[in-house]
């Protein structure tokens, strides 16, 4: 569903602080995966994700999603069938406006009309949905969003990206600026609806235990290059301590601070 | 005098509520105003003159306030010039416009054409002095507030409201935010050239330097309806606008009444404006502090 050809991203180019993030990236993704991409800061992970969504243009290499050449696509236009979640809770929704309104927004993609959709009706179906997050957020439909905790509200982001039904979901560790107990349980409401809308999935994340645990396809990015790929049996009986090797074996030269990868 | 204040009050109070929409809504410091509100004013006032009627003028006011708006969004989406030099820049060229629409004349005097004001004074000759134009205006703004309340009920209108705190979030939503900005600024100078429109027919005349520093003047009452009301509820956003707009008009008012005992006079207008916004920044800067400590 979404195919890489040959990806490469060079910021600055021709300049002293000329910087190639992308290595010439191939991927191919499947509909139905569940990719997590680890790697040390730096090692273009956010490049990759902001080159699939569209706000940042691939120096050179091409992007197939769907059967189409997205290369030239905005942003916007491709955010109709894929959703991102940010690391920052903030940016999925609006502050200053009710649940209920943000709701109203994000129900649907796309370019809104005139029509006044919210209604008794809506505010019903939202309750709905708003329960199965288990936190008490039903009963908040007139609170402003800022009133919410970080983890609520990425709950409530991951909750309507999944109800806009997104092709493919790219979750930029998602749950990474969230506290511990918050972030298992965004984390169990990202397997939740996966399962249920049954969404293909491309998670970057800095916790090995995650990626190892969760999804079907394991990638590993060092210096803008992707350098360990497994999937599905490999992948299933990979432990913390295999991937370890892999990484040593693989980037002998760059192991002596371990920490950069486990950070 | 006082129901002079309240005229004011509710004719600028459509202006404000332009700036409201763009500083507030947003967050699109446009200055675009200072040249939409005398072209609205301009318009309306040619058409007057040239027998046109009135009801034609507001809507040709409204349209070329739509189109100046515009022009500054265009300015800012398409050449990626900062909002603030976009619409500097659309404000120093509507000079030029609008001394054009005016036929190269600084000023036109309306005191012997029709207007919807004059229409409806001598619709009620009964009622006492400025008692019907007042009413008029309290049935024209009300209608105003009320249809853009609704307006920001719609998809449309939420996602304008999203648009000012959260721009990824529009794009995320399958929005470009280019268009949301067009169309909002486009609505902020309608309204604004459409107060110029209704300005120019209560004072009796258009002037090209009718809008000098309006868009201050629009912030300060903004600013202090903000002082006034406290809500996150858009219907009492948009009625603290227009209370704002009463508020400074009296405040003006007051200053040209009572000025001259401390040793004020008219001309010290625009520097009790910038004073009264500088205070109310500071204000409600001190009241964040103290929430937050």
């Amino acid at each position: 569903m979404l195919k890489l050809e040959k990806i490469s991203k060079t910021y600055s180019p021709g300049t002293v602080n000329e910087k190639r993030v992308l290595n010439g990236i191939s991927l191919d993704v499947k509909n139905g995966d569940f990719i997590t991409i680890i790697g040390s800061n730096g090692a273009g992970k956010s490049t990759l994700f902001n080159v699939i969504a569209g706000s940042a243009a691939p120096s050179s290499g091409k992007i197939i999603f769907e059967g189409r050449d997205v290369t030239k696509t905005p942003e916007y236009i491709r955010a109709r069938s894929m959703g991102r979640i940010f690391q920052n809770p903030l940016l999925g929704t609006s502050g200053n406006m009710s649940l209920e309104d943000n709701m109203t927004i994000c129900r649907k993609k796309g370019f809104k009309s005139l029509k006044i959709s919210l209604n008794d009706k809506l505010r019903e179906q939202f309750r709905a949905e708003l329960s199965r997050l288990n936190m008490g957020l039903e009963n908040r439909l007139k609170d402003n969003v800022e009133l919410l905790s970080g983890g609520q509200r990425q709950a409530l982001t991951l909750l309507m990206t999944a109800m806009s039904r997104p092709r493919l979901v790219l979750l930029d560790e998602h749950t990474a600026a969230l506290d511990p107990d918050n972030s298992n349980r965004v984390m169990d409401l990202t397997l939740q609806l996966r399962e249920e809308y049954s969404l293909t999935m491309m998670m970057v994340t800095h916790n090995m235990n995650h990626a190892i645990k969760y999804g079907n396809r394991l990638l590993m990015m060092d210096a803008g290059d992707i350098i360990f790929d497994v999937s599905g049996d490999e992948k299933k009986n990979l432990t913390m301590e295999t991937l370890m090797e892999k990484f040593r074996s693989i980037r002998k030269d760059r192991i002596a601070d371990d920490r950069l990868l486990l950070a | 005098m006082i129901q002079a204040v309240f005229i004011e009050g509710l004719i600028y109070g459509i202006m404000v509520l332009g700036v409201f929409i763009t500083f507030r809504i947003l967050d699109f410091p446009d200055l675009t105003v200072d040249g939409s509100f005398p072209m609205g004013a301009a318009v309306m006032a040619v058409c007057l003159v040239s027998g046109i009627a009135p009801l034609w003028g507001l809507s040709l006011a409204l349209l070329c306030g739509a189109a100046a708006g515009a022009v500054t969004a265009l300015l800012h989406t398409g050449l990626k010039i900062p909002n603030l030099l976009a619409g500097i820049l659309t404000m120093t060229m509507l000079y030029s416009v609008n001394l054009r629409i005016m036929g190269n004349k600084s000023n036109i005097s309306l005191i012997k054409t029709d207007s919807v004001v004059k229409n409806v004074e001598k619709l009620f000759p009964g009622l006492p002095d400025g008692a019907a134009a007042l009413i008029l205006f309290i049935i024209i703004v009300l209608a105003i507030k009320l249809l853009l309340d609704l307006f920001f009920h719609t998809d449309m209108g939420l996602a304008l409201g999203a648009l000012g705190s959260n721009e990824q979030m529009i794009i995320s939503q399958g929005m470009n935010p280019n268009h949301l900005k067009i169309i909002g600024v486009s609505l902020s100078n309608a309204l604004v050239a459409l107060s110029g429109a209704f300005a120019a027919q209560y004072m009796g005349y258009a002037d090209v330097n009718l809008g000098q520093g309006i868009v201050v003047a629009g912030l300060a009452s903004v600013m202090i309806g903000e002082f006034l009301i406290k809500s996150n509820n858009i219907m009492a956003l948009t009625a603290r606008v227009i209370l704002g707009s009463i508020a400074y008009k009296a405040v003006m008012y007051a200053g040209r009444k009572y000025g001259y005992y401390v040793g004020l006079t008219p001309n010290d207008l625009k520097l009790i404006t910038g004073v009264l916004i500088i205070f109310l920044i500071a204000l409600s800067g001190f009241k964040k502090r103290g929430k937050n400590a």
